[in-house]
């Protein structure tokens, strides 16, 4: 009962925020609903007893990747303008339709399996074994890690001045 | 009947050991939400008249002494007197935003009480992601830091906005680097378990560097001097909360010190052993630690002079950030080993050894400006 409350509120704010965040003209209070539709994001894993996905959540989007939206459109200028339309509209609104309509229709129509087991109660732990245990993915893991040190390393690169 | 019967119960289970929250779970977090508020207001009283007596004492000057016995109701008059004050939105203000913002900032102070334990099991949500919690929930404050800056319309409140942002990124790297150490040992993030791990020895006296680490992150993390370059008064008035006046600017006044209190229950829950020492009950020990953590930081403040901006970056990127890392690897090669059962007290001396040796090795390795950074 008190996860349907929950699960409700959150989705109804989550879905709200995300059309703020495509129909505000203000830039700056899109991005600020931008960070709300991430903190609900969070609160929706916490539903789904995702506790370390949710922490990892607020910590990577709300504490960092949103600051740097932020701070790029305070580097940007005029800003109070919005963000003015162009000739590329219809071609946008019709990938758009198109992106939400394959997506809705694989939703709608794949049969969700639900596992009979309850939750894993320390979640810590089972992560922790499958990201660096034996057959997990570390792997995966370090190649992450390396392409996003060579995006950094880029983008030093590019932004240097001679 | 219903409220003495909390009120018995909450007693009781400040007291007790375990969580067997008797009746519905319902009425834990009502009481422990409750406590929670109390406390961290309570708290930030208590610190803002140490900090204005001890400020006063290191500047040879008496301090708030008139209201109440010592001064101790001048933090209750000033709120008094500040709910009286009128408050202003500038013309050119963002209103919705320029109102959220203070909620934003002081909204995360409170939350993160919910994983502080006030005792063995006594505390709201006893995550097993504790620690991380605390970590994600205190980054919210900065977006609220942000909306202030940019919603005045004031270009001293948008700088000192853009200069704690580029404070808080750098220095949230270390802090976290200095935190992993503590959780390698304790083998937990819950922070009940990480004070249960404390049994023997406090932390401080197998993780000096850690300590040290989160105690000078800390400080720039939530702007106290030397660090507090966001609201240089010289420079920009006063920062990102220029144009606030009122309940408002009370808001932020409190969100600052909830922050130091924050700081101060982490560093004194991860590192001096949270609520536990012998003959005084665990909670007062816990309040008694806060008090001594945050003297420190008054006295640090008291002792240093506000460094440049160029200063702060090589700071955190120079200077804390190699120290945490080899922190975080001998501590973890240290755990490989089994040192923390079986040769404690070792590991104990090799870290302080370390900490000597890599302070005055780093102190001596880069310059900032014309002189060199001396510890």
């Amino acid at each position: 009962m008190a996860f349907d409350i929950a699960f409700w509120l959150l989705a109804i704010v989550s879905v709200v925020a995300a059309l703020a965040v495509v129909t505000l003209r203000n830039i700056f209070r899109a991005a600020l609903s931008l960070v709300l539709c991430f903190i609900t994001v969070a609160g929706l894993y916490v539903t789904l007893s995702a506790d370390f996905l949710a922490a990892v959540q607020i910590l990577v989007y709300v504490g960092a990747i949103s600051i740097l939206l932020i701070l790029g459109i305070m580097l940007t200028r005029d800003v109070q303008l919005g963000s003015p339309t162009n000739k590329l509209r219809f071609p946008a609104f019709l990938a758009a339709i198109v992106f939400f309509g394959t997506v809705a229709w694989a939703v709608l129509n794949t049969t969700w399996g639900i596992s009979p087991q309850g939750p894993l109660e320390p979640t810590t732990a089972t992560l922790a074994g499958k990201l660096f245990g034996e057959n997990g993915y570390i792997l995966t893991v370090e190649i992450a890690a390396v392409l996003l040190l060579a995006a950094i390393l880029g983008a030093i690169v590019l932004v240097r001045e001679k | 009947m219903v409220i003495p019967n909390i009120a018995v119960d909450a007693v009781r289970h400040l007291g007790a050991v375990a969580p067997d929250w008797p009746g519905h779970p319902w009425w834990h977090w009502v009481v422990f939400t409750l406590i929670n508020i109390v406390f961290i207001l309570v708290m930030i009283i208590g610190v803002i008249y140490i900090e204005r007596r001890a400020i006063a004492w290191f500047a040879a000057r008496t301090g708030p002494n008139r209201t109440g016995p010592f001064g101790l109701l001048q933090a209750i008059a000033d709120a008094i007197k500040i709910l009286l004050k009128e408050f202003i939105t500038p013309m050119n203000a963002d209103k919705i935003v320029f109102w959220i913002a203070p909620a934003v900032v002081f909204a995360p102070v409170i939350m993160i009480f919910a994983v502080v334990p006030f005792m063995n099991g006594a505390m709201l949500a006893d995550l097993n992601i504790g620690i991380l919690f605390v970590v994600a929930i205190s980054s919210i404050s900065t977006v609220g830091v942000f909306m202030a800056g940019w919603s005045s319309s004031n270009k001293y409140s948008m700088i000192g906005a853009m200069r704690l942002v580029a404070s808080v990124i750098s220095y949230e790297i270390p802090v976290v680097l200095a935190l992993a150490g503590v959780v390698l040992i304790a083998g937990s993030l819950s922070l009940n378990d990480i004070v249960l791990a404390q049994q023997t020895v406090p932390f401080i006296l197998v993780q000096p560097l850690g300590f040290f680490l989160l105690f000078v992150g800390g400080c720039a993390e939530i702007n106290r001097s030397p660090f507090d370059l966001m609201e240089a008064d010289s420079e920009l008035v006063a920062g990102f909360h220029t144009e606030y006046s009122g309940m408002k600017f009370a808001m932020y006044y409190l969100g600052e010190y909830g922050e130091a209190v924050v700081m101060a229950t982490i560093i004194s829950t991860l590192f001096l052993g949270g609520w536990q020492w012998p003959f005084l009950p665990g909670w007062l020990w816990l309040i008694l630690k806060i008090f001594l953590v945050f003297f420190t930081m008054v006295w640090t403040r008291a002792t240093l002079p506000r460094v440049r901006i160029d200063q702060l970056m090589a700071v955190a990127w120079k200077f804390l950030f190699p120290l945490a890392l080899i922190n975080l690897l001998v501590t973890a090669l240290q755990v490989l080993a089994g040192w923390p059962e079986d040769l404690l007290w070792l590991m104990g001396i090799v870290n302080y050894v370390l900490l000597g040796v890599l302070i005055l090795l780093w102190s001596r390795m880069y310059k900032v400006g014309w002189g060199r950074i001396e510890v």
